[in-house]
């Protein structure tokens, strides 16, 4: 008995100290979320680029939140001190990090390849701290846009809203015709998603005054009261199952014509592809009425935790990200837009064309900005103030001075 | 509850080898029992007639239906071709991972938990009463609130991202657990059997070995079954604390099921989701007889 | 000195589980304890803000809404699952021929994840592809179960899966508690004309009162724990009808940056979890003593 017992402790001693050690030098190990069936194809393509350069790829994908598991993950890897080589991060995120010291410097890449003059200067703010480079951004998805069946338009009238006014009088006849006019997914991120558009609508200025630069006048003003009015008239639009939907139910129901359309970022798209229909035939992309000209974006970017041994591998990994055949070739199966410029949209469906032109336009118009919806425009702890106080507003719970006024208290509350 | 249902009641305790007569009231019995099984049934019936569905009859609405076209795809995609990550695996590879993490983490609390149940009933010290009451205690912590320091330790113990630190954290957060289990489960054992053997000259771990051990069966069993569970369906450790070669199972159950912005392919979700839980299920139905002994034989007592 | 050796044996054998815990479990707790009065926000920091975090937490609507939740969804879990293990073990216990297939349906929930049944129970849930979809289809159209939309009602469904989930346990507890009855006792009472539901209610029930404090111990738990069930089933939603302290404190920690308020919360949970349990402790302690 007493061996046992031995041979136990001996088991527990000898499987503490065998720590194995995880990545070999030459290897990125990568923390990401992209795990459903197109985009972690897409990243393969990185994957493979990579391999031929003699890069090894240790895969380390987290799921869940829009990257919520992944970052918590992170923070514990951080602290463990057995940072990933490199990390998906979305906006703020990476500021964060930034600011804790621990990203590596990538300005030599960004230097041999011109990132400067490529990447649209609204995302640098994000790639960029204190004028270092500290992140590869992978693709823009831009979240104004409007999915609308077709056949519905058709039967509502056959022309694509361009105005609030339009909107309304479009949602009208389709809840005339039977359907649901507009399919929505009740959880916050999706509710901000719409806020954001509409916040957008009411003008650029007001969008940077308010959720870029986090104005008390602006949050809590008559133009906020407006948007919420909005906001109530689009709930009733919506049907009594929508609340805890998850987005790609919405879209399935935009795709069988039982409803008419869904406010969403471009990653919408790949429900409708999937399910066999064509941009322009079978459903139209849009910008959110009266917001053609600007675009909120949320762009992934992979940003390098700095480690001895590891930097060659990671300059390599950072130089293939922004590469323009990666870019287009990753995008194109993901739905979003190239992270530069100056990449081809030959590959590119009319939606992706459509994407890659407002993108360039709103660049040089300074009319992008960051996603309040999607971490872009403020701190997580802003952001999800935000979300409280829509989704309350959304559901009924507030009336629009309250919510108003409710949303410069929790974002004063969080500053 | 009416007259005749109690006498019937009575009559079927008092002779329970005679055969039952099927009186109104023991249909009922069986009507409410079956009742019940079939609301405990649901979940999985939804999760297994839809992981047998193409997606399009999915999209298309009533989940309790049965489906019209058969399909075993979704199973096949979910063992071993489903995208989890860059790699096209499916969970296949993240099984073993997980076999490689409960099996000694499972074996080590349960070992640990007995021999402290054995020292807090039969070998008393001043101040048994708190070590047991702190061990008891630590079941009840929120485990979010340890992940941030338990990582910054596994880094110093050089165990980040390892096996092993799994092990180690399992076994931590299980042994009040399994202390708990053989605690009051030893407490009902004749201590007089110990203090003759210990008379006779027997050792510590003699006494234990052949004495205590021999009847140990069934809250052995209990500690198994709970620790296995526990430690299977954990998510939150798995994913703070695993690294590229030790992900357990239900992170990949996860990274299949809860993609951010991708297609969700629900009938391959559902069916990766019975495959994870199939280990589990297999616990249960093999021993759940002897859980109910176990439990009967002391882990209720305390 | 083989004699010393024998003393010293069953503390070496107790001590290596005891310095763990006090260092994993108490130590980690002390140290949390020190993050929510510091100025921790993405990662860890050490700087003395005194009691702000927690005026901050309780000056949250959010908070505050969370530990509603709790006392609706707490009382009403535990009360269900104690009423419900006891009925079904009762049942059960009355010579079913089939107790072999039904007691592992009633208890297989235990032994699945709600990462894995989450997703069945909000389709199941949901009005429109689940039940009540369902019973429209069988033409039965007046039926109504939408509570998961609704901001008052969404807390009973999570009620519902989470008593689907634990009730089999406690009846599997119930069970084994009356099947540790002396059949002696029920002899007895028969030969003195006592009926059946007469013995259950005065003799065979009051005998479960261990039963039920264990029961009440896991169950109270389990409840303050509850996180991957509200995940998984609403997401806090509608609005934040289902938000419960859980999942309010991984949200601060760990999504939204305020780690400093997360561990005020975490340590307010710790106090709530401890005063139930510390009085069932202390008095179980003191029981084993005098016996």
């Amino acid at each position: 008995m007493r061996l046992t017992t031995i041979a136990a402790s001996v088991a527990l001693a000898a499987g503490l100290s065998s720590a194995v050690s995880s990545a070999v030098a030459a290897d990125v190990e990568v923390l990401h979320w992209w795990t459903s069936g197109g985009e972690a194809a897409a990243l393969d393509v990185l994957k493979q680029d990579l391999e031929t350069q003699g890069v090894g790829w240790q895969d380390m994908p987290v799921a869940g939140g829009g990257g919520e598991a992944a970052m918590t993950t992170l923070r514990a890897r951080v602290t463990a001190g057995n940072a990933p080589t490199a990390v998906q991060m979305l906006g703020f995120d990476i500021t964060d990090w930034a600011n804790e010291g621990v990203l590596a410097n990538l300005n030599s890449v960004a230097e041999d390849e011109n990132w400067d003059a490529v990447v649209p200067t609204a995302l640098q703010a994000f790639s960029k701290h204190d004028g270092n480079w500290i992140a590869a951004p992978v693709n823009v998805h831009s979240t104004n846009w409007v999915w609308i069946s077709k056949s519905a338009l058709d039967e509502a009238g056959g022309k694509a809203p361009e105005s609030w006014e339009e909107l309304v009088a479009v949602l009208d006849a389709m809840k005339e015709n039977g359907i649901t006019p507009l399919a929505h997914g009740g959880q916050p991120w999706q509710d901000a998603t719409i806020f954001d558009a509409v916040v957008l609508s009411m003008g650029n200025d007001f969008y940077k005054q308010s959720m870029i630069d986090l104005d008390m006048d602006a949050l809590s003003g008559e133009t906020m009261v407006e948007v919420f009015e909005r906001m109530e008239t689009l709930r009733s639009y919506v049907d009594d199952n929508f609340s805890g939907r998850d987005w790609n139910l919405a879209s399935a129901m935009v795709i069988e014509g039982k409803a008419g359309m869904q406010m969403m970022g471009d990653w919408a798209k790949g429900e409708f592809l999937k399910a066999g229909q064509t941009p322009g035939e079978d459903f139209l992309c849009i910008r959110f009425p009266g917001t053609q000209g600007s675009v909120t974006f949320n762009s992934d970017q992979f940003a390098m935790f700095g480690q001895e041994g590891d930097a060659d591998a990671q300059q390599k990994m950072a130089a293939a990200i922004l590469s323009p055949e990666f870019q287009s070739a990753f995008n194109v199966v993901k739905g979003s837009v190239p992270a530069r410029t100056d990449v081809s949209d030959g590959d590119f469906d009319d939606c992706g064309k459509k994407g890659m032109k407002d993108l360039a336009e709103a660049n040089e118009a300074g009319s992008l900005f960051g996603s309040m919806a999607h971490g872009h425009a403020a701190p997580a702890a802003v952001k999800n103030a935000v979300y409280d106080v829509v989704t309350q507003h959304f559901n009924g719970g507030l009336s629009n001075e309250e919510a108003a006024e409710e949303l410069a208290n929790a974002v004063d509350a969080v500053l | 509850m009416s007259e005749s249902t109690s006498d019937t009641m009575s009559g079927a305790i008092q002779h329970s080898s005679q055969g039952k007569r099927m009186t109104p009231a023991r249909i009922l019995l069986y009507a409410v029992l079956v009742l019940f099984a079939i609301y405990y049934l649901l979940p999985l019936y939804v999760m297994l007639v839809n992981s047998f569905k193409p997606l399009e009859e999915i999209r298309g609405g009533d989940m309790l239906a049965l489906p019209q076209t058969w399909t075993l795809a979704p199973w096949q995609s979910a063992w071993s071709t489903a995208q989890i990550g860059v790699q096209a695996t499916g969970l296949k590879p993240y099984f073993m991972n997980s076999i490689a993490m409960v099996i000694p983490a499972v074996l080590l609390s349960t070992i640990l938990g007995a021999l402290n149940g054995y020292v807090l009933t039969k070998w008393r010290f001043r101040g048994d009463g708190i070590v047991f009451g702190l061990l008891l205690l630590s079941c009840f912590i929120p485990f979010q609130i340890v992940l941030i320091p338990m990582a910054r330790m596994l880094g110093i113990l050089g165990l980040a991202g390892t096996t092993s630190g799994l092990v180690l954290v399992h076994l931590v957060y299980g042994l009040g657990f399994t202390t708990l289990f053989f605690r009051n489960y030893y407490a009902a054992f004749p201590t007089e059997l110990v203090r003759a053997a210990q008379i006779d000259g027997a050792g510590f771990f003699r006494i234990f070995g052949r004495i205590l051990l021999p009847s140990s069966g069934p809250i052995i069993v209990v500690s198994v079954i709970w620790q296995f569970t526990n430690i299977w369906n954990d998510f939150l450790f798995g994913a703070s604390f695993a690294d590229v070669d030790s992900v357990p199972m239900t992170v990949a159950l996860n990274n299949l099921v809860s993609s951010s912005t991708g297609v969700k392919e629900y009938n391959v979700h559902f069916a990766g989701a019975v495959l994870a839980a199939l280990p589990t299920l297999v616990v249960y139905i093999v021993s759940g007889r002897y859980f109910v002994r176990g439990l009967m034989a002391g882990a209720v007592k305390g | 000195m083989k004699e010393r050796l024998q003393l010293w044996v069953p503390k070496l054998v107790l001590g290596p589980s005891f310095l763990l815990i006090l260092f994993f479990v108490y130590g980690f707790i002390l140290y949390t304890g020190y993050l929510s009065v510091s100025d921790s926000r993405m990662l860890p920091s050490y700087g003395f803000v005194g009691l702000e975090n927690y005026e901050k937490l309780w000056g949250l609507r959010h908070w505050t809404g969370s530990l509603k939740n709790l006392a609706i969804f707490g009382s009403l879990y535990i009360v269900i699952c104690s009423v419900l293990g006891l009925m079904l073990a009762i049942l059960l216990d009355q010579k079913i021929r089939a107790e072999g297939v039904l007691r592992p349906i009633y208890l297989y929930p235990m032994a699945l994840s709600f990462i894995v049944t989450g997703t069945a129970w909000k389709w199941f849930l949901d009005p429109g592809i689940g039940l009540e979809q369902t019973m429209h289809s069988w033409g039965w159209t007046s039926f109504e179960f939408d509570w998961i939309k609704s901001r008052s009602n969404a807390i009973y469904t999570v009620v519902i899966a989470a008593v689907w989930q634990s009730s089999g346990f406690v009846m599997a507890m119930f069970l084994a508690g009356l099947r540790g009855v002396d059949p002696d006792i029920i002899r007895a009472a028969e030969i003195d004309g006592a009926s059946r539901a007469r013995i259950y209610r005065r003799i065979i029930i009051p005998m479960m009162r261990p039963v039920f404090l264990s029961a009440f111990v896991v169950l109270a738990h389990l409840a303050i724990k509850s996180y991957d069930l509200v995940v998984a089933l609403t997401g806090g939603g509608p609005g934040k009808a289902t938000e419960l302290p859980a999942t309010f404190m991984y949200s601060y920690t760990f999504s939204r940056n305020l780690m400093g308020i997360g561990a005020a919360s975490a340590i307010i949970m710790l106090i709530m979890i401890f005063s139930i349990i510390v009085p069932y402790l202390y008095s179980e302690l003191r029981a084993d003593k005098q016996s």
